[in-house]
């Protein structure tokens, strides 16, 4: 990706991402989330995860926005101008982000392992598919691999199903009680008789 | 040339901005996108180092089924959470988070 792409998408994401902490009113900072999320899976694209970024798009720009907007249109919950703003805790809030991301920086800046560019690590994809273990057997993913195109969902469900299988169950139960703890939490209390 | 510290760098300020927003806002909904925004900078972070550490000449791929598992987690917390907002929304007629402090001592 050349690197006017990335100053580009890192500006979308952090932008919005600005936009949403700082806006009144909260439909504009939903839409401006959405707008963080979609420059943010660009930012995925460009580290050759295809399959995180449409997932991401899918599951937060899509789903888990729709969700908001829509408590947010349900509830019908007004801009909070007028409301005098709480000093203390946004002092401390841009003070502990500021030292957070300085700190974050000057760890980057002081290791080795930050300097590697996609240069440094090259994607081998032809040698990969001999070196590949279980996943060799399958031909789907090494015919794709020696034509020379990053099977990325393939091996993501590889790697999901070979050895995270039982994790895998474990989410769908997750999702499962979520699902019964939405309908138990948003039922209407009986009054005591 | 673009390197991983940038790919961390943008990660740890999305992270910050979502701290801050925590920190700093009252309005319970946009607490909670905001919490969404530091756990999409964590994604990014594993998402970058999963393509900087090579294994066979591929990504990574076990970074990126973390963040599979990752983005299922949070779809499922916000459902739950969302569904706590409306029925706080219910007993107290308002989303400030300063209108729920029965465990303030």
């Amino acid at each position: 990706m050349p690197p006017l792409l990335f100053y580009l998408f890192a500006l979308i994401t952090l932008g919005f991402g600005f936009m949403v902490v700082t806006g009144r009113n909260p439909v504009t900072c939903a839409l401006s989330l959405a707008a963080s999320f979609v420059g943010l899976a660009a930012l995925f694209l460009s580290l050759d995860a295809y399959f995180i970024a449409v997932i991401q798009i899918l599951v937060y720009a899509g789903a888990v926005m729709v969700l908001f907007l829509f408590i947010i249109m349900l509830l019908d919950i007004k801009t909070e101008e007028g409301k005098k703003l709480n000093m203390p805790a946004i002092v401390s809030g841009v003070l502990l982000a500021v030292l957070l991301t300085l700190q974050i920086a000057a760890v980057v800046g002081s290791t080795e392992l930050a300097k590697k560019t996609s240069q440094d690590t090259p994607l081998a994809l032809a040698e990969a598919a001999t070196k590949i273990g279980k996943a060799a057997a399958l031909p789907t993913i090494t015919n794709d691999l020696k034509s020379g195109t990053l099977p990325d969902a393939k091996l993501i469900g590889f790697t999901l199903f070979d050895q995270y299988g039982f994790h895998l169950q474990v989410i769908g139960l997750l999702l499962l009680v979520g699902t019964i703890g939405v309908v138990v939490l948003s039922k209407r209390e009986r009054s005591a008789p | 040339m673009i390197t991983l510290g940038h790919y961390l760098v943008v990660s740890g300020m999305l992270f910050s901005l979502g701290l801050a927003g925590v920190i700093a806002r009252r309005n319970i909904i946009i607490v909670y996108m905001c919490l969404e925004m530091m756990l999409s900078a964590a994604n990014l972070a594993l998402v970058g180092f999963s393509r900087f550490h090579l294994a066979n000449g591929l990504p990574d791929y076990t970074a990126q089924s973390l963040v599979f598992f990752t983005i299922t987690v949070a779809a499922a917390e916000v459902a739950v959470g969302l569904a706590i907002i409306v029925a706080l929304f219910r007993s107290k007629q308002s989303v400030d988070v300063e209108s729920v402090t029965k465990l303030q001592g």
